[in-house]
């Protein structure tokens, strides 16, 4: 099976300007592939890569070293709208500074449809409200996005990418100011967009538990470079995560069967001290 | 209710409000001429060298002509530098565009550049450049030190430009002829004058170019209300974007300051207004901008021809009397949070 992204031993280093890091940053060597069908979960310490991992997969940022295919066809020989509708991409959060409604959000994702075009056709009415029902938004189409929870304002930005009808879905912290109950939801609404539509994911997440829970495959990258790619029984090793993170932590294999779970071990700075 | 819906709803009641107005300010003016005699002299019934059509045809007419075209396009460029900028408190006047405008244009009038059609492209020529300049300047005081321009500091940028641009104007015009001060500071707040006939369509030309590089870009412009990175991956090439917009906003502000003088706050209450109306869709707001600007300034000119009759206020004056209360109500209560 071809993969559907691939990245063939890419190198990227943000320019000199010490303007957006403190110290340099580069990616080196990352190789690896995504297939179709699949979700794979991106994990690592804060500045392990993760981010400009999506911005080059969406050519927001072009490689310095290798090369990324999508679809077996170079990144660089894609048009924007094109790739716009293989690729996905859920931000963190959305700008209010303009009140959008959850419809009008939504109806931006058809865009790559037809650049051209100056309103969205029934046909393009159609695919946001699908996408709206999809995440479960769709009675809030016509409220303003600052009206809406954390939540909701997360399921409306994923039906905006649904809105795409991507082949592949990039969530770039999907929970990372959810609750509880809705880390839950997200887990089940992309499992269920996984396994119904075939749809692929690549998921950016601090979460481990969250990846572990979703994911096929577990990338975890450690300063700009691939540490592990595996099953989340293999990447979720004790030793290597607390090597990866620089702390102390216990993986619970979960009976057997289900994903491992990740357990942080607090220094309580009174074993070792006192 | 569709958004296409919406539109033509309000642009047609914007568009018949636009006649009403125009032909109210045709019938208004310090010279007393009866509504029947203005009738008289726009069907050409009056004679040709006769008060009533000279005041009219020649005068009153193509003075609402000039604030109808002034007024849309400071209101278009409003909306572009919102969205371009992604401050919905930005403007031509407050981010200091218009004041690096009207710097162009009084060197390129210091050279002798006046109103002939071609020497009214070199001083349209003269404020584009200032503008640029401007516009630089602002970015690279905004820029320092953060990956992305916050709102206050961007305002803040564009107010100090403003105010550099206004001392170096009275500076030029005080080296060169002190007399002409007064006539200049008259210009400074807004002159809405009459144009000769070849000027005014090269004026309408500019306008019509700048109006259509930003309308062409209008669904793009809610994109960009997303952030840059995610309106690139929303398909948008958002460097290309942004040139295409910042051109034609800076066009339509420098035709606007060559044309008629440097007038503030057009772009900020227009858009604002129609926002409540209709809501940030930039599809909505550029064409409705266009005619709601037209109103306004048509409106508030006719006050100020009107209201210390037989002298006259500087449109600039009324749209600040509107404007600046306007920019304070919205500070207070919409941004609050964001400031």
């Amino acid at each position: 099976m071809t993969a559907l992204a691939e990245f063939r031993a890419v190198g990227f280093a943000y320019p000199a300007s010490a303007k957006y890091r403190a110290r340099p940053f580069r990616l080196a060597n990352l190789s690896f592939a995504i297939a179709p069908g699949e979700i794979v979960g991106v994990i690592g310490p804060n500045s392990s890569g993760k981010t400009t991992l999506i911005r080059l997969l969406t050519r927001v940022l072009e490689p310095g070293e290798g090369e990324i295919a999508l679809e077996g066809k170079r990144l660089r020989d894609w048009g924007r709208a094109a790739l716009a509708r293989r690729i996905a991409v859920v931000p963190q959060g959305v700008s209010r500074d303009f009140p959008f409604t959850v419809e009008e959000l939504v109806l931006m994702g058809r865009y790559p449809h037809a650049p051209g075009r100056y309103f969205e056709n029934p046909a393009d009415v159609r695919a946001a409200r699908a996408a709206m029902d999809a995440t479960g938004v769709l009675d809030l189409a016509p409220l303003a996005l600052a009206s809406l929870g954390g939540g909701e304002t997360q399921r409306a930005i994923i039906a905006r990418a649904l809105a795409q009808e991507p082949r592949l879905l990039v969530l770039d912290e999907p929970t990372a100011h959810l609750d509880l109950r809705y880390q839950a939801e997200t887990a089940a609404l992309l499992r269920r967009l996984n396994r119904q539509r075939g749809l692929t994911v690549l998921l950016v997440s601090h979460d481990l538990n969250l990846a572990a829970e979703v994911a096929d495959r577990l990338l975890l990258l450690a300063d700009g470079r691939v540490a592990r790619l595996g099953a989340p029984a293999e990447v979720l090793d004790e030793a290597l995560i607390a090597s990866v993170y620089g702390c102390a932590v216990r993986v619970d294999a979960d009976a057997g069967t289900g994903p491992p779970r990740v357990r942080l071990l607090y220094d309580r700075g009174v074993a070792g001290r006192v | 209710m569709s958004p296409q819906g919406r539109l033509a709803l309000v642009l047609g009641g914007l568009a018949g409000l636009l006649v009403a107005v125009a032909a109210a300010a045709l019938f208004l003016g310090s010279a007393p001429i009866s509504p029947g005699a203005v009738i008289g002299a726009v069907t050409g019934r009056a004679a040709a060298e006769s008060v009533e059509r000279v005041v009219t045809v020649s005068i009153r007419l193509p003075r609402i002509a000039v604030a109808a075209l002034a007024g849309g396009a400071l209101a278009v460029a409003g909306v572009a530098f919102q969205a371009l900028t992604r401050n919905p408190l930005a403007e031509p006047s407050v981010l200091g565009i218009s004041g690096g405008a009207a710097f162009g244009v009084v060197i390129g009038q210091s050279f002798g550049l006046g109103l002939t059609v071609v020497e009214a492209v070199g001083l349209t020529g003269f404020a584009f450049a200032g503008a640029l300049l401007a516009a630089a300047a602002v970015y690279l005081i905004a820029a320092v030190g953060r990956a992305a321009i916050q709102i206050q500091t961007l305002l803040l940028a564009g107010v100090i430009v403003g105010i550099f641009f206004a001392s170096a104007i009275t500076v030029i015009i005080s080296l060169l002829d002190f007399n002409r001060l007064g006539g200049v500071i008259h210009w400074l707040l807004g002159n809405l004058a009459p144009i000769p006939p070849g000027a005014l369509g090269l004026f309408a030309l500019l306008l019509a170019a700048g109006f259509g590089l930003v309308l062409s870009h209008a669904r793009e412009l809610n994109l960009l209300a997303l952030g840059e990175e995610s309106a690139q991956q929303l398909g948008v090439n958002a460097e290309r974007l942004k040139l295409m917009i910042f051109t034609g906003a800076a066009l339509l502000t420098a035709s606007v300051v060559a044309f008629a003088g440097p007038i503030g706050f057009v772009g900020l209450v227009v858009p604002h207004t129609l926002r409540m109306l209709l809501g940030p869709d930039n599809r909505l707001l550029v064409p409705t901008s266009l005619v709601g600007g037209a109103i306004f300034l048509l409106v508030a000119d006719t006050v100020a021809r009107n209201v210390v009759a037989p002298a006259e206020l500087s449109v600039g004056v009324i749209t600040s009397f509107c404007g600046a209360p306007f920019f304070v109500y919205l500070l207070r209560t919409r941004y609050r949070g964001t400031l």
